[in-house]
């Protein structure tokens, strides 16, 4: 091992000590990590829930500068509104100097669209957490994979209408359900309906309508790990909701070319800061903060969930064991709906006594 | 003689129209005609009444502002958008615009919550309510016997606002517009027009109008004339439907210009530049030319259309009937009785109200009296009381006066006395003292 590490470029985890007879090569793992990663590959599942016509598509194609989305994918141009809603999941895999990435976008057509959206977010949550639960048998198992394949959604982007007022009653029961369960990040979907004034005041008044309610979104405030991740994400935390403009073609402005929209009145850059804030949600979901989001919906979202599945199944266990009560928990390991069970220690204890006194 | 020859012809004609044409030959004066009729609608004024639906947020303050030029909802009076709703409201406000000397009240009804809750199934039934008991209220005007004053309050048009996705219709918008396009004139806006470019604009104006004739949605026509030019305006109008407008009432320097519009770090949309967006066309189309012509196909065709209905149910003597048309009608008129009767029943109700109101009158007239005279009788036996008192008073101070005078009295004689004894005591002293002088001097 320590015949590869000489060798090694001297990258940043160089110290010059007195000369080479102190160097361990500890730094070296970033190297080999990067190796392995790079052998490996990334996954990253996003999901994008928005009315119709808010431009998910569109911003997604333009995230990824390639035609990623369901509706490059799909054949039929046909621009219909589903009946129900459903979840379409289109999978590809991109590469950038010799970096795989397995991505997978996933739609939700027909969300918010209907007269009346009373429960619309249920099959959505019905398959993140099924994803969890593809992912927790999986882990289960006797004989495990090496590399448990990773379908759970790491990233929920939600397209809120540019109203210019405040958030609807469907956009706020959506999220306080869903921030939850996954990584919520609120974006202003076709921000260039909105002036620079409008904006501010409509990113205002989203901000304090999200405290209100109780909406932790993405970068949550409690996983911030020390003070320069925090100060970090304050920062972030100032700007959301990030005011997005998508698009996928490309114009000639000043001699280059860029991707924007082009209006009688002038032409919206995507990737111009004082235009929009395109960029600062790319460089959030991409450049920066990918890992992290992965962690954080690895080691804290799925093992809340991994936690109240056990929860259930070992009440379902001992209810089988004690003589045949007639009561059994009514999620009876069923992972859509919300079980009334808090995932602490106690409450298993709760539930067993409130099972043998109902015996 | 001409009278004569043209009813003849009146007569002999099968009850046609056309009267012969006759040439006058010299000047009557009934070209003055329009003018009377200008100058006395001008004298009257005019009325109209608007109605805006659409979700929150879709603009639709800012645009009757920009239509109208007036801040008819301003931060004093904030539009219904600043204020959020649980339920579908249906709110009118009433203006009164002048200019050249016409008056014209403009009532706008606006219906804040409109489409914005999470479940909006019947969210249009408060606005079909609302126009249908605006159609009632002109019905039971017109049957009045007594109608010299009938204000006009039906709902004349309805700007439908279209939330600019790009797309097509939404399903809400499928049943709002195809439950209300035989109760008035739907004029479909998309709005917030400045999201879209010019090709994604025309492409979702198609879609619009594809999905309109798939639902056999009837919104307002433009009606052909003879007029070759205005036909051709016409023409133009109707390529561009629906009209994709933009709403804005800051002002902003274009240019040298000063122009209303919406100020981005990439360029100014201008509200009135024909190539931004089509608010010109709606302005000129809504208040120039087309007002009278939304008015009467109101009143000939969407009311005519409520009156039939309303009065064949009547006559079909069912409550059933008026039920299975959806009308909203008050439980307690006009169930199984012809106008007559009914305007019998309303005579009967009046003179019984009548009465209960001068019986009632008379109630609290009596009642009133008691309680006068209670007071009148309380005031009294104060004033009693205080005269009472008055006189105590004024015994007491009397007393106490009589007391000080014989006191004074007393003081005086004794002061008296002792004057006398002074002077008797003053004059001894003199006399001892001239004795002691005489004295000295021998």
């Amino acid at each position: 091992m320590s015949e590869s590490a000489k060798p090694q470029p001297q990258g940043k985890g160089e110290k010059t000590h007195g000369g080479d007879s102190s160097y361990v090569g500890i730094d070296a793992i970033l190297e080999q990590m990067r190796r392995k990663a790079m052998k490996q590959g990334f996954e990253l599942n996003i999901m994008v829930v928005g009315q119709s016509g808010l431009g998910k598509s569109t911003l997604v194609n333009t995230l990824f500068k390639s035609k990623v989305s369901r509706k490059s994918v799909q054949p039929d141009p046909e621009e219909r509104i589903p009946k129900t809603i459903e979840i379409k999941s289109i999978s590809h895999d991109i590469e950038e100097k010799g970096v795989r990435m397995k991505l997978t976008v996933i739609d939700t057509p027909g969300f918010g669209d209907q007269i009346n959206n009373e429960n619309c977010w249920q099959p959505i949550m019905k398959f993140i957490n099924d994803q969890y639960e593809v992912y927790l048998q999986e882990e289960i198992n006797i004989n495990r994979k090496k590399r448990i394949p990773d379908s759970r959604v790491h990233c929920c982007i939600y397209f809120i209408p540019p109203t210019g007022h405040c958030l609807r009653p469907l956009d706020v029961e959506f999220m306080r359900r869903l921030s939850k369960v996954v990584n919520i990040v609120p974006v202003i979907a076709k921000a260039d309906t909105l002036t620079l004034e409008e904006r501010d005041y409509f990113k205002q008044t989203i901000r304090e309508e999200l405290r209100a309610n109780g909406i932790d979104v993405y970068p949550q405030k409690e996983f911030d790990e020390d003070a320069e991740d925090r100060m970090i994400n304050d920062k972030i935390r100032e700007m959301i909701p990030f005011a997005v403009v998508g698009s996928d073609q490309e114009y000639q402005v000043n001699g280059k070319r860029i991707l924007g929209r082009k209006t009688k009145w002038g032409t919206i850059e995507v990737e111009n800061i004082a235009h929009c804030e395109f960029a600062y949600l790319r460089d959030l979901l991409i450049r920066t903060h990918m890992q992290n989001i992965k962690d954080i919906t690895g080691s804290i979202h799925y093992e809340t969930y991994r936690v109240r599945r056990l929860n259930e199944s070992n009440i379902h266990f001992s209810a089988h064991l004690s003589d045949g009560p007639a009561v059994q928990p009514k999620a009876n390991g069923q992972p859509e709906e919300q079980p009334p069970i808090a995932p602490q220690a106690n409450g298993v204890a709760a539930q067993h006594e409130a099972l043998s006194h109902e015996m | 003689m001409s009278s004569g020859e043209t009813s003849a012809s009146e007569a002999d004609g099968n009850g046609g129209m056309m009267a012969q044409q006759k040439n006058l030959e010299g000047y009557v004066g009934f070209a003055n005609l329009p003018n009377q009729v200008y100058r006395k609608s001008v004298k009257r004024g005019f009325e109209f009444t608007l109605m805006v639906v659409g979700e929150s947020g879709l603009g639709k303050s800012t645009l009757i502002n920009s239509l109208f030029l007036t801040d008819l909802y301003s931060p004093e009076y904030p539009g219904p958008s600043h204020r959020i709703k649980k339920t579908v409201q249906v709110e009118q406000s009433k203006v009164l615009v002048k200019e050249g000397g016409v008056h014209l009240l403009l009532t706008i009804v606006d219906t804040p919550g409109f489409g914005d809750a999470v479940d909006n199934s019947n969210c249009w039934q408060p606005v079909i309510d609302y126009i249908d008991s605006k159609f009632e209220d002109y019905l039971n005007a017109e049957s009045r016997v007594n109608r010299r004053l009938m204000p006009d309050s039906r709902v004349q048009c309805c700007l439908y606002f279209i939330a600019p996705s790009g797309h097509g219709l939404k399903p809400l918008d499928i049943e709002f517009m195809k439950r209300l396009h035989e109760k008035v004139n739907i004029i479909p806006l998309i709005a917030k027009a400045d999201t879209m470019t010019p090709e994604e604009c025309q492409q979702f104006k198609k879609q619009i109008m594809k999905e309109i004739q798939e639902h056999k949605i009837k919104i307002y026509e433009f009606p052909e004339t003879d007029d070759e030019e205005e036909m051709k305006m016409v023409r133009k109008i109707k390529d561009r439907l629906p009209l994709a407008v933009v709403g804005s009432n800051t002002i902003i320097e274009v240019n040298g210009k000063r122009v209303r519009g919406r100020q981005y770090p990439w360029g100014v949309a201008e509200v009135e530049n024909g190539e931004h967006c089509d608010f010109t066309i709606l302005r000129n189309m809504l208040i120039r030319t087309h007002m009278q012509d939304l008015k009467d196909v109101t009143n000939n065709v969407h009311y005519e259309n409520y009156r039939s209905r309303k009065l064949a149910a009547v006559t079909y003597n069912g409550v059933d009937n008026n039920k299975n048309k959806g009308q909203l009608t008050k439980p307690d008129t006009a169930d199984g009785m012809s106008p007559l009767a009914q305007m019998e029943e309303e005579r009967r109700d009046h003179v019984a109200k009548m009465k209960k109101m001068e019986q009632e009158m008379e109630q609290v007239f009596e009642m009133k009296v008691k309680e006068k005279l209670q007071k009148l009788r309380d005031s009294e036996a104060e004033l009693q009381r205080r005269h009472e008192q008055m006189k105590k008073n004024l015994e007491a101070q009397h007393k106490e006066l009589e007391d000080k005078r014989r006191q004074h009295e007393e003081e005086k004689a004794s002061w008296e006395a002792q004057q006398r004894i002074l002077e008797q005591q003053k004059l001894d002293a003199s006399r001892t003292l001239e004795k002691n002088k005489k004295k000295k001097i021998f």
